[in-house]
């Protein structure tokens, strides 16, 4: 299984002389599963680069799982060069919305229409189509294995586990862990901790002893506490999580769109300087445009 | 009740709206961007109609959570708090439960019964240590208890209203004449929407033998059979039926008589005033 970064960047498209190192794209990450078939995890403007360099491959199918629908996660959908495209198909896979009701065929629907975009959904080319997909519930494509897991941010947002030849991978997709919104003097506050730590524990079974996480860390532990609720991680919360299911490889995305890459590094250095050692220590590094990893 | 009535009955209570206070109060809430998520859990989990419609979605098989899930805590950590948010606003906005008045039932009794049986149900269990579930699956049997009965005022009137009669003119219980009137109580309409809705088979059980110990209760529903009579037994709001059903012997030994239960209680003040002060919100 091979993971190429083409968009590492929360929020908002940042491109400009403080983000060339890392990248100014939103998230986007190309899989390519041992039998080479191409899982995209995450439409943010990464898709679009992603895109430009399908052209050899076409005719050719395609797999976007979309972790949530956000727009840093799908602003560059409409610009997937091999919608456009006959002979090419496309999947869309991605969680229910709870509150308008809707599965995720309105994903592009919602992005194409008049006011916003010049061409119909009714006029692409690829033939697409959508599944909607429910935690736990996993997809076989070639010899990966995909599971959506349900994390934690503002809209329903699943995690994909991908387990392929006996190599896995988990992406968090955008995550905040879920807190107490009790006091400790609260009746309700035990009862909480408890059921939150079963969600916590739940999470950390579903991606226990992935070969390479790559987790949301937005933020920094001085930045959070004015951010908390927001739906993200930390730089020391991702590493914490990584460690503690046993991940080979840690690798820290989503970064915050002010950030420049002097300040990320810096923050990052920061937060390693903080943790202690592990006996099997792993490998952790930031997301990069371009970084390409092997598993 | 044949399938027609039950699909249709279904779709209906899709469009049901919750009790004006809960409703009003989670406007005014969710305009806060700093919404309190304290607050809203406690708004939410003290209106039947809310609490039920939020479990309907977190056990909706659209997000497969292998868990049943059986209180609004739950709700805000399986969903997050933002989607718990919006979804209260959502069903806020289907407007709010019509006021219902006739003699024997009315929304404020009716409301004021399901939240101290409830209350009750909770405090039976700490007070007995009960084990198998958290005290808040007991808070939330109790408030659901009756649900049926929302779904008959909202959907079935007339029938309903019948129901209510024939139950005072002829002094029997109101679940018997539903089941004359209708073909249906509210313990198996409620407990029939519980189920189809996916949610957590211990609540079911609950809601549909609240009546009928005998024939299937769980735990969870003894304790909503003790709070029910005792707060029918201190005349504390209504829910159209007064009468106060016998304890059968293993209910007498293992929670004793009503009168030493009530004793054991103690003085409920606080309790009743905090139900009162919610559904004055």
């Amino acid at each position: 299984m091979k993971v190429k970064f083409w968009g590492v960047r929360g929020s908002i498209p940042v491109p400009g002389p403080k983000t060339v190192r890392y990248g100014g794209n939103t998230t986007c990450i190309e899989v390519r599963t041992s039998d080479n078939h191409l899982i995209i995890l995450d439409a943010g403007t990464g898709i679009y680069p992603l895109s430009m360099s399908l052209f050899p491959e076409f005719p050719m199918e395609t797999h976007i799982f979309n972790t949530h629908t956000h727009w840093d996660h799908i602003h560059g959908l409409p610009f997937f060069i091999p919608l456009f495209v006959p002979g090419n198909e496309v999947h869309i896979y991605g969680a229910f919305d709870p509150i308008g009701g809707r599965p995720i065929d309105d994903i592009l629907t919602t992005q194409l229409q008049y006011r916003h975009f010049p061409v119909r959904e009714v006029e692409l080319k690829a033939k697409v189509d959508f599944r909607t997909l429910k935690e736990s519930e996993s997809v076989q494509i070639g010899a990966a294995t995909i599971t959506p897991v349900m994390m934690n941010h503002p809209v329903i947002n699943f995690g994909y586990r991908i387990d392929d030849h006996g190599k896995s991978m988990f992406f968090t997709g955008d995550h905040e862990a879920p807190y107490n919104i009790y006091a400790p003097e609260d009746d309700e506050y035990a009862i909480y901790e408890e059921i939150l730590e079963k969600r916590n524990q739940h999470i950390r079974d579903a991606i226990a002893g992935v070969d390479l996480l790559i987790v949301d860390s937005a933020y920094t532990e001085m930045e959070y506490p004015q951010k908390k609720g927001w739906g993200h991680g930390t730089l020391d919360r991702g590493i914490r999580l990584g460690e503690e299911i046993g991940a080979a490889m840690i690798c820290l995305t989503h970064h915050e769109p002010t950030r420049s890459d002097d300040d990320l590094e810096k923050v990052f250095a920061e937060a390693l300087d903080r943790r202690k050692p592990l006996e099997n220590e792993p490998n952790i590094i930031l997301a990069c445009e371009g970084l390409t990893l092997q598993l | 009740m044949d399938d027609a009535l039950k699909l249709k009955l279904l779709a209906m209570v899709e469009k049901m709206p919750a009790f004006p206070q809960s409703v009003n109060k989670v406007i005014e809430l969710t305009s806060d961007i700093e919404c309190s998520p304290k607050q809203l859990v406690q708004v939410i989990e003290h209106d039947p109609v809310m609490t039920m419609k939020m479990l309907k979605l977190v056990n909706s098989a659209h997000f497969g959570l292998l868990n049943h899930i059986s209180t609004i805590q739950h709700a805000v950590i399986y969903l997050g708090l933002n989607t718990v948010k919006n979804m209260a606003l959502s069903i806020a906005t289907v407007g709010m439960l019509k006021k219902f008045t006739s003699p024997w039932f009315n929304s404020h009794d009716f409301l004021l019964h399901s939240l101290l049986v409830a209350t009750i149900a909770r405090k039976l269990g700490e007070m007995r240590k009960f084990a198998n579930h958290d005290s808040t699956d007991l808070f939330i049997a109790g408030l659901l208890h009756d649900f049926g009965k929302v779904v008959f005022i909202q959907f079935m009137k007339d029938e309903f209203y019948k129901a209510l009669e024939m139950a005072q003119e002829q002094g029997m219980a109101l679940y018997q004449a539903e089941t004359q009137v209708m073909g249906v109580n509210h313990a198996e309409m409620g407990s029939i929407l519980a189920a189809y809705w996916g949610l957590p088979k211990a609540l079911i059980t609950s809601i549909q033998y609240h009546h009928h110990l005998e024939e299937g209760a769980n735990d969870l529903c003894e304790y909503v059979f003790v709070a029910n009579q005792v707060v029918k037994y201190l005349n504390l709001g209504g829910a159209g039926n007064a009468v106060v059903e016998d304890f059968s012997a293993a209910m007498l030994s293992s929670f004793g008589s009503l009168e030493s239960i009530v004793e054991d209680l103690g003085d409920m003040t606080d309790e009743i005033e905090k139900a009162h002060h919610f559904m004055n919100l």
